[in-house]
């Protein structure tokens, strides 16, 4: 379970979070929804530790990012914005390079590389230098690494971006599957149709708050059938809020 | 405090590189293949050149050489080949500039009066200075006929009676006590200063992919979020780039031993110390500044803000801890016991001592030693600072 308590963050002058609280649970996905520039990445680098909050802070399984940041790490799978893998090495290479970084011993890391390789169906370029790999090949691979220490919490920074429709299904398919399996999934979007085809959960964020959260039929009230208007609504509503920047 | 993290970061790091063909040519083979036998290269060309230049005979051109007959027999009597050729005065100066004859000799019109009444007897001789390989052949010359205007006067003085040897008050003589090791210096500089350089470029292409390619490939971020303190993953890099570091600083030395085995130095009055046991030391003496290294290059490429950034800082920024050595050899320094705090100098001083088989000052080594290791672990508990901060995401 992942919450955010009341998060700030301002880079020199700009504010680009304030304030920002919500809670994800396991077993649901939730899609954290916004404008580019909104504060997703922020708000999503401060849970995955690598930005301190200003004020307030976030719980990963109860465990604070600001006073046991190790221990929070160990709790959660990152897959950041443009999922970077190494290029010269493979991508069973690239999956157990971070399981030996979170611990794994050198058979497990090799036996949960080849156990992530068969679930997101790697098979055909596992083996070979990831220097040639195709965004989705990518993609499956920063996955796969995100994956290997079976963490209990994952967050996907705009995951879909640059992907082809098969690939985005295949990611559908996955995150489905760690839903499924109680995991809590959180991922940040600015592409309606892919938070409502997936989302349990939403939380709207614009200006560097959050403008809404709740079940899609929950965000869906403030406006309009679908989630687009809805979305709209919330912004016109929000048009007052000062404006904030990455 | 575990460790794991530092091993299996320098693990990845070293074994990714090995697969990089750019990392490995900086580190295998520019440095230590093109470094040596460069080196050897000039030395031998040097050797070869003086050779002939020794041997052979100058050619000289001379215009109006009927005025001087038995000056010019002198000189082709002491090597000199003598070209006759009819040219006016800028035809002469054209003829240098072009260099369809190196040296020219004009033999004015009075030649042959002016001696004959006991009158200063002046010859032209065109060079063009600024081509270094002639400047020996006109030196040889120009001794030559002061020689010819000496053995003149001393036949002047024999006919007016007066012993030849009391105009020679003072005479000259020039003892060297240079040992053949020492004048190899301006050798041992080059080398030493490649030996430096090619250590610092072999970890050069590690430390800006693990610090700015990292960053700059987007894999830098999920790697923040390892349950590991931050600075380990910098030490990670630092190691991995330090070994390469020494790959490189091991090879180029015995590839300097090797190449220099093959030239004759001892052609030049030159012995260098080169053996086995002398590449040996040379590459304990350089050890202790690959820390250094290491932790320098990383910090500056952590600043960059990409690979090419890295690339354009450390292309010149290499070349600051090898300033001292320049300093050194132009101001002809020697190993001094205050030297031996500054780092690339005192190594440097040190393996030009060990290279001229002059006996090493034990105190020397320990303060090159633990001042370089200190500066070292400075460096690289900045470099832990440095991954520390935010900004480090760029």
């Amino acid at each position: 379970m992942l919450e955010a308590r009341g998060l700030y963050k301002s880079f020199g002058e700009v504010v680009a979070v304030r304030g920002v609280s919500f809670t994800a649970r396991d077993g649901q996905i939730t899609g954290l929804l916004g404008a580019n520039g909104a504060g997703k990445s922020t708000t999503l680098r401060m849970l995955y530790t690598v930005l301190k909050p200003d004020q307030g802070d976030a719980f990963i399984d109860g465990r604070s990012v600001t006073e046991d940041p190790l221990a929070a790490r160990r709790a959660i799978g990152v897959l950041s914005h443009g999922a970077g893998i190494y290029n010269h090495l493979t991508a069973r290479e690239n999956i157990a390079y971070f399981g030996e970084l979170h611990g794994l011993g050198k058979a497990d890391r090799a036996d949960r590389a080849a156990e992530l390789i068969e679930q997101l169906e790697m098979q055909p370029f596992a083996d070979r230098l990831a220097k040639g790999f195709s965004q989705g090949q990518k993609l499956k691979t920063a996955l796969a690494r995100s994956l290997v220490h079976r963490p209990k919490n994952v967050l996907l920074d705009e995951p879909t971006n640059g992907l082809d429709v098969m690939a985005v299904r295949g990611l559908r398919k996955v995150l489905a599957q760690l839903r499924d399996a109680g995991h809590c999934v959180l991922f940040s979007s600015h592409v309606m149709q892919e938070v409502e085809q997936l989302c349990d959960e939403v939380v709207v964020i614009a200006g560097g708050a959050v403008v809404a959260a709740g079940t899609l039929d929950d965000i869906r009230a403030h406006g309009g059938d679908r989630l687009e208007d809805a979305f709209v609504a919330l912004m016109d509503g929000g048009e007052n809020k000062p404006e904030a920047g990455k | 405090m575990k460790l794991r993290g530092i091993w299996a970061v320098f693990r990845k790091e070293f074994r990714e590189n090995l697969r990089d063909r750019r990392t490995l040519l900086s580190a295998l083979a520019f440095g230590p293949l093109f470094g040596p036998i460069l080196v050897a290269g000039l030395v031998q060309f040097s050797i070869s050149h003086s050779e002939e230049q020794a041997e052979e005979n100058i050619a000289l051109a001379v215009t109006h050489a009927e005025r001087a007959p038995n000056l010019l027999a002198y000189l082709t009597a002491r090597g000199i080949d003598i070209e006759k050729v009819d040219l006016d005065e800028a035809g002469t100066r054209k003829a240098v500039v072009t260099q369809s004859h190196k040296i020219i000799l004009d033999i004015p019109v009075d030649f042959g009066d002016r001696l004959q009444e006991g009158q200063p007897a002046p010859v032209v001789l065109y060079s063009d200075s600024s081509r270094g390989f002639e400047r020996r052949g006109v030196g040889r010359v120009r001794t030559l006929i002061s020689q010819y205007g000496i053995e003149i006067a001393q036949l002047r003085f024999l006919a007016r009676g007066i012993d030849p040897i009391s105009v020679l008050p003072i005479s000259v003589q020039e003892i060297d006590v240079s040992t053949p090791s020492s004048r190899s210096v301006i050798v041992l500089n080059v080398m030493t200063y490649i030996v430096l350089l090619s250590m610092l470029a072999g970890g050069l292409y590690l430390a800006i992919d693990a610090t700015a390619g990292e960053r700059e490939r987007g894999s830098l971020e999920v790697l923040l979020t390892a349950p590991l303190p931050r600075e380990h993953l910098i030490y990670g890099k630092i190691a991995a780039c330090a070994s390469y570091m020494l790959i490189s600083l091991v090879l180029t030395v015995i590839m300097f031993s090797i190449a220099m085995s093959f030239v004759g130095l001892e052609q030049l009055g030159v012995t260098a110390n080169l053996g086995p046991a002398a590449a040996a030391t040379l590459i304990a003496c350089c050890a202790p500044l690959i820390l250094f290294g290491a932790s320098y290059l990383s910090i500056i490429s952590g600043f960059a803000k990409s690979y090419r950034e890295a690339q354009t800082y450390l292309g010149l920024i290499i070349t600051i801890p090898t300033m001292p050595l320049m300093f050194a050899g132009l101001l002809g320094l020697q190993a001094k016991a205050g030297l031996m705090f500054v780092p690339f100098l005192s190594q440097h001083l040190l393996m030009t001592t060990v290279v001229r088989a002059e006996p090493i000052e034990p105190s020397f080594v320990v303060i090159s030693v633990v001042s370089t290791l200190v500066y070292g672990a400075i460096l690289m508990y900045l470099a832990g600072r440095l991954y520390r901060r935010e900004a480090l995401l760029g």
